[in-house]
């Protein structure tokens, strides 16, 4: 177990490289751009562009560029934006990611909760009318737009009926959880049922057809020859070994929506997560800001997705072995 | 030997007795798996919403000149639209509050004119969807099959030749596949929606809709590329493909008349989806202004133009959010019917 | 003997089952009364093709075909009581209690994410009243009577981390884990290689000696049957073709079907290298002709055989097959000269 953990960091770690270097070619080396112009912003001055020039060596060679990038972002960490001068990027990013955090936190609770139940109750009532039911709900829950969902949110809670039943719903914003936790819920609620709706349903629909899958399974026959009940061959047997599949797709998801996924709901509900960073960013094009954010997501993700193989090993005694 | 008889032995030697429970399907795989595709209620009446919404689309021009007589391209902030016999102006002066500024039009309901209301330029809202529609089923199809083309040629090529071949391919995937999806393709249009690609000959203007097909397209290659590979992978040690091999025929053969016809049942099935997920991608980029980029609009900046008429003018926004949710929700039960068909036992995420 | 009545001494006696499925293409009967009693202490062979309704009726009379469109009718008495119809929860005490199953293909049939100790503690628990730690040691005790060596810390191994011969051992161990009165074992060497189906088959012999306990066992292969049957039922097409004591069937047959399962079986001591097998495929399961079943594929086919031929015999050897004694007699002689020339 201590080997397998020690070797997916290491295959990490080499993932993470390349990320760096994919985005680095992606910043500094795309045909036909010139990054020095793209990293000063608009109407920069020719001394803004000479200094941007040699913070990021751009007529020394590639792999001194790359560096110099890197030094810049990790190890100095004084990367800091031409749109809003000498504003470091580093130290927003980490002022943000409390509030991603937080919002990607009650989704997941509330995304589990009802994805994992309407899984188990369409795949219990296969053949009867309450599954076609929930899996359109699930099918539903997939088609929406997250932004969209999020403004019909707001229209609703904060249109006409908001001087009627949703009168306590706040104004958007975040209020952190160290100084009011009810008012730190109760600014997220929306923006964690709206993100919770597309992984709720995402959950449901893979649960189901795993269950039912598994079902089927040979194994399931055995615990039934066992003369199991019913109830105990669904939860014991077949969900755990569904979760197996729903722990894996966990891990990418919430590494995903750490890493940036989660920006279009912090930028429709106003929460000033790294998203809304990234999104202020893409806004003002404000390329260093852009590049620190991908990249610090990007690791995240990285690092997230190698923490759930070693659950997942945890979980699935067979991949222990394989690997 | 006894007293059992020995009974006449036909030529073939069987250590196990096999029967085929339903040898009824003589006629080919494909022909069945259409046919089962057609008898599935769900799928076929999404089928037909799709169609619906495809045609409805492409008489975008008839409407905008025969019917409306509007420019939904053009600002038409002065103009003027008869309704029921009364003229109105498109942006009407505000009554509520200061009575400062203009608020657009709302709905008329009158399919003939400024059917939705106008934007914030005075432009006929329905109008604009239907173009945007274009530009969004476009995007998400021709998106949908560039990447599934580019990721079954990738896949059957890692599967197929395996070695330093699959070595390369395998290691691309990995890391666009790790790479979070938005955070890629908003890298990728950060740099290139405003300056183009130029490659040489070869030069992608920088509001040309081609970027974001393409960019789209790349970013979901390995979640097409790698179950390909992983069934040429398995296909591989199948008996007919061993034989091919062996009685030497050529690998171009073998990839198009062995190989290519036992993926595409899998292929096929993930068109639908992928196409579903484009959708949602390319609205989602718009919405950051990565996406479309004027003077074209598609339902998702026809959604960024509603976030400022929110509470005033809610139709701008809910309009073309429902006919992005019509569409895939048409696209992801129709995938489901064609999974059921072609490949019942593939796995697929519902989307990203 | 007389398959009309129950036999009142039976373990399991089973009369005129019939298990049919509704199909898109019309009812599919896959078993069409069924009649056979298992004694004490007795092995039962159910020998026939696959898709020949052996496996789905021993599967039905213990309510694990869960299929909506199946119906089931005919009697079944287990040690005197009618099991057919039982609710879900009664069943549950027959299933796993006082009747075991092992299965075929032993690599799928345990749950892979459970050490086998926990997969039998977990069988243990649901019958009987014991402490977890007893139960653990009983596990073990189980795992070594099956053979698995080193049973105290195999039983904390993964299904995974066992070979294909000794996870049928702990299916096995699985399935005397309740000391049941009756076996039903489903083809239970068919997936593992010869060497390791000699050891299970002996495995299961010695067992039955020691527990006591009936057996069914199921199987396409006569060897299986010629190893440890006692008493064999042929099926085809979800009929019964042939009934009677194993020595009987297996030296002398009387039904054209039962010549051709035998001829299928490669023996060392025939002279004659060549195989023989049935011509033509099983009859599928929606085509099955009113009268014989086996009529389409038997050389030996006469008109009598459009009507379906009655379960008949001697003494407690039985069989459904219009030919008559001297017809028999003829085409044996004849077909052994053939055999070894």
């Amino acid at each position: 177990m201590l080997r397998f953990t020690i070797k997916r960091l290491a295959s990490a770690v080499l993932v993470m490289f390349t990320i760096s270097v994919l985005v680095f070619l992606i910043f500094f080396a795309t045909p036909g751009v010139n990054p020095a112009a793209r990293i000063a912003g608009r109407s920069a001055s020719p001394q803004v562009l000479a200094n941007v020039a040699k913070e990021f060596g751009l007529n020394r060679p590639l792999p001194i560029r790359y560096g110099l990038m890197m030094y810049h972002l990790f190890i100095k960490q004084d990367l800091s934006s031409y749109v809003n001068i000498g504003d470091r990027i580093i130290p927003q990013i980490t002022a943000a990611a409390p509030i991603t955090l937080s919002l990607i936190f009650g989704a997941v609770v509330i995304w589990l909760l009802v994805g994992v139940s309407a899984g188990v109750i369409a795949a219990k009532n296969k053949g009867k009318f309450i599954d076609p039911l929930v899996m359109f709900f699930g099918i539903a829950a997939i088609s929406i737009p997250v932004y969209w969902l999020g403004q019909m949110v707001l229209l609703v809670t904060q249109g006409g009926l908001h001087r009627t039943i949703f009168a306590w719903a706040p104004n958007g914003g975040y209020v952190s959880l160290t100084q009011s936790p009810w008012q730190w819920a109760l600014h997220l609620l929306f923006p964690w049922l709206t993100l919770a709706s597309l992984y709720a349903g995402i959950y449901a629909r893979v649960l189901r057809g795993e269950l039912i899958n598994n079902m089927n399974e040979d194994y399931i026959r055995t615990a039934r020859a066992k003369g199991l009940s019913e109830r105990r061959i669904l939860y014991r047997h077949a969900l755990r070994c569904s979760m197996i599949s729903i722990v894996s797709l966990f891990g990418l998801d919430v590494g995903v929506l750490v890493g940036g996924a989660a920006l279009l709901t912090e930028v429709v509900f106003g929460l000033p997560g790294v998203g809304f960073l990234t999104y202020q960013g893409l806004q003002n094009l404000d390329l260093p800001l852009i590049m620190g954010c991908v990249m610090y997501g990007a690791f995240f993700v990285v690092l997230a997705s190698a923490v759930v193989d070693v659950l997942y090993a945890y979980i699935d005694p067979r991949i222990r072995v394989v690997a | 030997m006894g007293e059992i008889g020995e009974l006449p032995a036909t030529e073939s030697v069987a250590t196990k007795i096999t029967v085929k429970l339903a040898a009824v399907d003589s006629e080919s795989p494909w022909r069945s798996s259409l046919q089962q595709l057609r008898r599935n209620r769900a799928a076929m009446v999404s089928l037909g919403v799709l169609l619906f919404m495809v045609a409805v689309t492409l008489l975008a021009p008839v409407y905008a000149h025969d019917i409306a007589h509007s420019n939904p391209f053009a600002s038409n902030l002065q103009g003027r639209i008869k309704i029921g016999g009364h003229y109105r102006s498109v942006m009407p002066a505000n009554t509520q509050g200061l009575g400062l500024g203009v608020t657009p039009i709302g709905p008329t309901w009158h399919f003939s004119t400024y059917f939705l209301g106008a934007d914030e330029l005075g432009r006929d809202v329905f109008a604009r969807i239907l173009y945007g529609g274009r530009v969004t089923l476009l995007i998400g199809f021709s998106s949908g099959l560039i990447c599934i083309a580019v990721a079954t040629v990738l896949g059957m090529l890692a599967g197929y030749f395996g070695r330093a071949t699959d070595w390369i391919i395998s290691r691309l995937l990995d890391i666009v596949w790790a790479f979070p999806i938005y955070l890629l393709a908003i890298s990728l249009s950060v740099i290139l929606v405003t300056s183009g690609l130029d490659l040489g000959i070869v030069h992608i203007g920088a509001g040309s809709l081609l970027l974001p097909i393409l960019i789209i397209a790349s970013v979901y290659v390995p979640y097409v590329a790698r179950p390909v590979r992983g069934i040429v992978f398995s296909l591989k040690e199948r008996d007919f493909i061993q034989a091919a091999i062996a009685s030497g025929a050529s690998d171009w053969h073998i990839l198009r008349k062995e190989i290519w016809p036992n993926v595409a049942p899998s292929v096929i099935v993930f068109f639908p989806l992928m196409v579903a997920l484009n959708i949602l991608t390319e609205s989602a980029l718009s919405i950051l202004g990565i996406g479309v980029q004027p003077p074209q609009a598609s339902w998702g900046t026809i959604i960024n133009d509603g976030l400022q008429l929110l509470y005033t003018r809610p139709w701008v926004a809910i309009a073309p959010g429902i006919c992005i949710v019509i569409v895939c929700v048409a696209l992801n039960i129709l995938g489901d019917g064609v999974r059921d068909a072609f490949d019942p036992r593939a796995k697929l995420r519902g989307s990203i | 003997m007389s398959l009309d009545d129950h036999s009142t001494d039976a373990v399991l006696s089973v009369r005129d089952l019939t298990v049919s499925f509704a199909t898109r293409q019309g009812v599919v009967r896959a078993v069409d009364g069924l009649s056979f009693d298992v004694g004490a202490k007795e092995v039962l062979g159910i020998v026939g093709e696959s898709g020949s309704g052996k496996s789905v009726a021993m599967y039905s009379m213990l309510g694990l075909v869960r299929d909506a469109n199946v119906s089931i009718s005919g009697s079944v008495l287990f040690e005197g009581r009618e099991i057919l119809g039982l609710s879900d929860a009664d069943m549950q005490s027959v299933r796993g209690g006082e009747v075991g199953m092992i299965f075929q293909d032993p690599m799928t049939a345990l749950t892979p994410v459970y050490t086998v100790g926990w997969q039998i503690v977990e069988q243990l628990r649901a019958h009987n009243e014991m402490t977890k730690k007893a139960a653990y040691e009983r596990a073990a005790e189980l795992l070594a009577e099956v053979g698995i060596p080193d049973p105290k810390s195999r039983i904390n191994h993964y299904p995974h981390e066992f070979s294909g011969g000794m996870r049928q051992r702990v299916v096995i161990a699985m399935a005397l884990s309740c000391n049941p009165k009756l076996l039903i074992a489903d083809e239970p060497t068919t997936a593992l290689d010869v060497t390791t189906q000699a050891q299970i088959l002996d495995l299961m012999g010695r067992l039955q000696a020691t527990h006591g306990s009936s057996i069914v066992i199921i199987t396409h292969d006569m060897g299986v049957i010629a190893e440890i049957a006692h008493r064999v039922v042929v099926m085809y097409a979800g009929r019964p073709a042939e009934i009677g004591p194993e020595i009987d069937v297996v030296r002398s047959a009387r039904h054209p079907y039962t010549w051709g399962l035998l001829g299928a079986v490669p023996r060392a001591d025939v002279k004659t290298r060549r195989l023989v097998t049935i011509p033509g495929n099983a009859v599928s399961p929606l085509e099955v002709p009113p009268g014989c079943a086996f009529a389409p594929r038997c050389q030996y086919r006469m008109d009598i055989c459009e009507q379906r031929p009655p379960l008949r015999g001697a003494h407690d050897h039985l069989d459904a097959c219009w030919l008559s004694d001297e017809q028999r007699l003829a085409i044996r002689s004849t077909a052994t000269v053939r055999g070894e020339s």
